[in-house]
C-alpha cells in the first residue's frame, strides 16, 4: 500500500538554510531513510545525508525526526499517520555541514581525551583468566555504536555551548565506567571523571538512555555507578577509611 | 529561513539555523506537568499530617502511621510510643517524628530517579529530552547546593535505620482488640507498605554500589555479586517503587486515620 507524504526536510549549511517542504512516495515496510534516498533520487539529487549500513548498526544516519534524536534507517514510516507531516534536521547539537551532515568531530576529540586501557605493565600473555562475571557488566557498553544521539540529546552540551570543553558527554563516561570497571586497568579514572570529563554535570535525567538504538542503560548502568565509585572516592570517608585499614584492592 | 535570534544552545553560532527550539510534536509536558502535580500534593498531604498530631494511632490493635514513627515525647497517644519517651512535651505543629521524616525526605530527595523527576519537572533542566531547558547557564552537580547530592548514601543508611523501625511498628499490629495475636485491613495495609518501602529502600542505586557495584573482581567475591544481583533487580524498577511507596504511604496514613478518627471501623481478619 502506498500513499504520498508530507515532509519537511532541513536543506542549508553554516551559513544558513530552512526547511523545505516535499511530497514523497511510501511504501509498505519503509523506513525514514528509504524515503530521504527516494527524495535524492527524484526531487533533490544535491540533498546531503550521512548514511551505510542501513540496519541500525553503523550510527551513521543519526538525525532528529519530529524533533527527536533518531536513527533514520531505525524509523518506520508505519510509527506516523499518514496525515501527518514528517521534520527531518540534522543533530541539534554539532556544527552543521550540509543538510542533514553535521561535523561530529567534537565526539572525537572527547574519546582522545579518555586514558586508553592501562593493564598492569608486568601483566604477560596468558598470565590472567578472564571470568565471565568480572566482564559482563561491561560488555553492555560494548553494544555501542557511536551514533551519538545521547551526545546530541544531553541537555548539558545541546543547551550549552559552553560546557563542550568541560563535558565529554554521556557515550564517553561510559567509556569511563567501562574501564574503570575493568579488572585488569591499573589508570585511576575517578579524578578524571569528575575534573576532567566533567561526571558532576550529568543531572541523570536520562535522555541519553531513552534515546539509545542499542536499549543500552547508560544512565542506570555507566553513569550513576560512575558517580558512586567518584562518592567512594571522593565524599565517603567510611569506604576511604575501609580501604585504608584493609588496604585491600577490589 | 528564519529571522529568529541565534545566540545560544540550539542556537549556536555553526548549528544548523531552526527557529523553533524544539521541533517535537508529542505532548513532551505531559509528564512533567503531571510529577510536579503529583509530588506537590504528595508534599502537601505530608505536611500537613505530619503536623496535625492526631489520628495518627490506633491503640485496639497497635496501628502506628509511618509519618508519627518513631513517636518520642510524652506527648504521644499511650502505646503509640514503640521505643520509650526520651523526650517531654512536644511542641505544636512540630511532628512527632521529627527525628526521622527530614532523613527520609533528603533520602528521597537525593535520590537518582527522584533527581530526574524533578530536575524535569520543577527545575525544567531539562522538561523533556531534546526540549531546551529554562536557564541560560547550567552548572549541574558541579557546585553547592546541589553538589551535596553526592550524599545521598548516607540518607540511605538513615533510611534503613528508619525502615527497622517501621518494621517493628508492623510487628506491634499483630495485635487483637484482647491484647492476643490479631490480623485486620489495617495490619495487611502496614505490611504490604513496608514491603514496598524495603523493596524501594534496597534498590537504591547507592546500595547497588555499595554491596557489589563497586567491585572490579565480581569471581572474587561470589555472595556480593549475589546480593548485587538481586538488588539490581530491586534497581531496574526503582521508579516503580518511588511511585508505588508514595502512594502506599499515603494509603497505610490515610486508612490510620480514618480508623483513628472512628470514621470507619477496622475490617478484622482474626480477632
Amino acid at each position: 500500500m502506498s500513499y504520498d507524504a508530507r515532509f519537511k526536510v532541513w536543506r542549508g549549511d553554516a551559513d544558513g538554510g530552512g526547511l523545505q517542504d516535499y511530497t514523497v512516495e511510501v511504501n509498505e515496510g519503509e523506513v525514514v531513510l528509504d524515503i530521504i534516498h527516494r527524495l535524492q533520487a527524484t526531487q533533490a539529487p544535491d540533498l546531503a545525508v550521512r548514511w551505510n549500513c542501513k540496519a541500525g548498526k553503523c550510527g551513521s544516519c543519526s538525525a532528529e525526526v519530529n524533533g527527536r534524536p533518531r536513527l533514520l534507517c531505525m524509523t518506520r514510516m508505519s510509527t506516523f499517520e499518514e496525515s501527518q507531516t514528517i521534520t527531518v534536521t540534522p543533530l541539534r547539537t554539532f556544527p552543521v555541514q550540509r543538510d542533514l551532515v553535521t561535523d561530529v568531530s567534537f565526539n572525537y576529540q572527547k574519546a582522545r581525551e579518555v586514558q586508553a586501557f592501562t593493564p598492569p605493565e608486568d601483566l604477560q600473555p596468558g598470565d590472567y583468566r578472564m571470568q565471565q562475571v568480572d566482564v559482563q557488566r561491561s560488555q553492555e557498553f560494548r553494544k555501542c555504536i557511536e551514533c551519538f544521539l545521547c551526545q546530541d540529546v544531553c541537555h548539558v552540551v545541546r543547551d550549552h555551548e559552553d560546557n563542550k570543553q568541560a563535558f565529554a558527554g554521556p557515550r564517553f563516561l561510559m567509556r569511563v565506567a567501562e574501564l574503570d570497571m575493568h579488572p585488569l586497568d591499573t589508570a585511576d579514572r575517578r579524578p578524571a571523571a569528575r575534573e576532567q570529563h566533567g561526571l558532576g554535570y550529568c543531572n541523570i535525567t536520562k535522555c541519553c538512555t531513552e534515546v539509545c538504538p542499542e536499549h543500552i542503560k547508560i544512565t542506570d548502568n555507566a553513569l550513576i555507578p560512575l558517580k558512586e565509585r567518584v562518592v567512594d572516592r571522593h565524599y565517603d570517608p567510611v569506604v576511604w577509611l575501609g580501604s585504608k585499614i584493609r588496604r585491600r584492592k577490589d | 529561513m528564519s529571522n529568529a535570534p541565534f545566540s545560544g544552545g540550539v542556537h549556536a553560532p555553526g548549528r544548523a539555523r531552526i527557529a523553533a527550539r524544539t521541533l517535537r510534536e508529542d505532548r513532551w509536558w505531559l509528564q512533567p506537568f503531571l510529577t510536579f502535580v503529583c509530588f506537590s500534593a504528595w508534599l502537601l498531604y505530608g505536611l500537613v499530617r505530619a503536623s496535625l498530631q492526631k489520628d495518627y494511632f490506633v491503640a485496639d490493635y497497635g496501628y502506628l502511621t509511618p509519618f508519627y514513627s518513631p513517636c518520642l515525647s510524652t506527648s504521644c497517644e499511650p502505646g503509640s510510643a514503640h521505643f520509650g519517651t526520651p523526650f517531654g512535651e512536644w511542641p505544636a505543629l512540630i511532628p512527632f517524628a521529627a527525628l526521622t521524616l527530614p532523613f527520609l525526605l533528603l533520602f528521597r530527595l537525593t535520590c537518582y530517579y527522584y533527581r530526574k523527576a524533578y530536575y524535569r519537572s520543577f527545575w525544567m533542566s531539562p522538561p523533556a529530552c531534546a526540549v531546551p531547558e529554562a536557564h541560560r547557564d547550567y552548572s549541574g552537580e558541579t557546585r553547592f547546593p546541589l553538589i551535596m547530592q553526592n550524599l545521598h548514601r548516607y540518607f540511605f543508611y538513615a533510611a534503613v535505620l528508619i525502615s527497622l523501625i517501621n518494621t517493628y511498628d508492623v510487628l506491634h499490629a499483630f495485635r487483637g482488640k484482647d491484647g492476643g495475636f490479631g490480623l485486620g485491613l489495617g495490619t495487611l495495609i502496614l505490611l504490604a507498605n513496608v514491603v514496598l518501602l524495603w523493596c524501594y529502600t534496597l534498590g537504591c542505586h547507592s546500595c547497588r554500589n555499595i554491596v557489589g557495584g563497586r567491585l572490579n573482581h565480581f569471581s572474587k567475591h561470589p555472595l556480593r555479586y549475589k546480593a548485587w544481583g538481586l538488588v539490581g533487580r530491586l534497581n531496574a524498577r526503582h521508579m516503580t517503587f518511588a511511585w508505588v511507596t508514595l502512594g502506599s504511604l499515603v494509603v497505610t496514613d490515610a486508612y490510620i486515620a480514618l480508623v483513628s478518627a472512628g470514621t470507619i471501623s477496622d475490617l478484622r481478619i482474626i480477632n
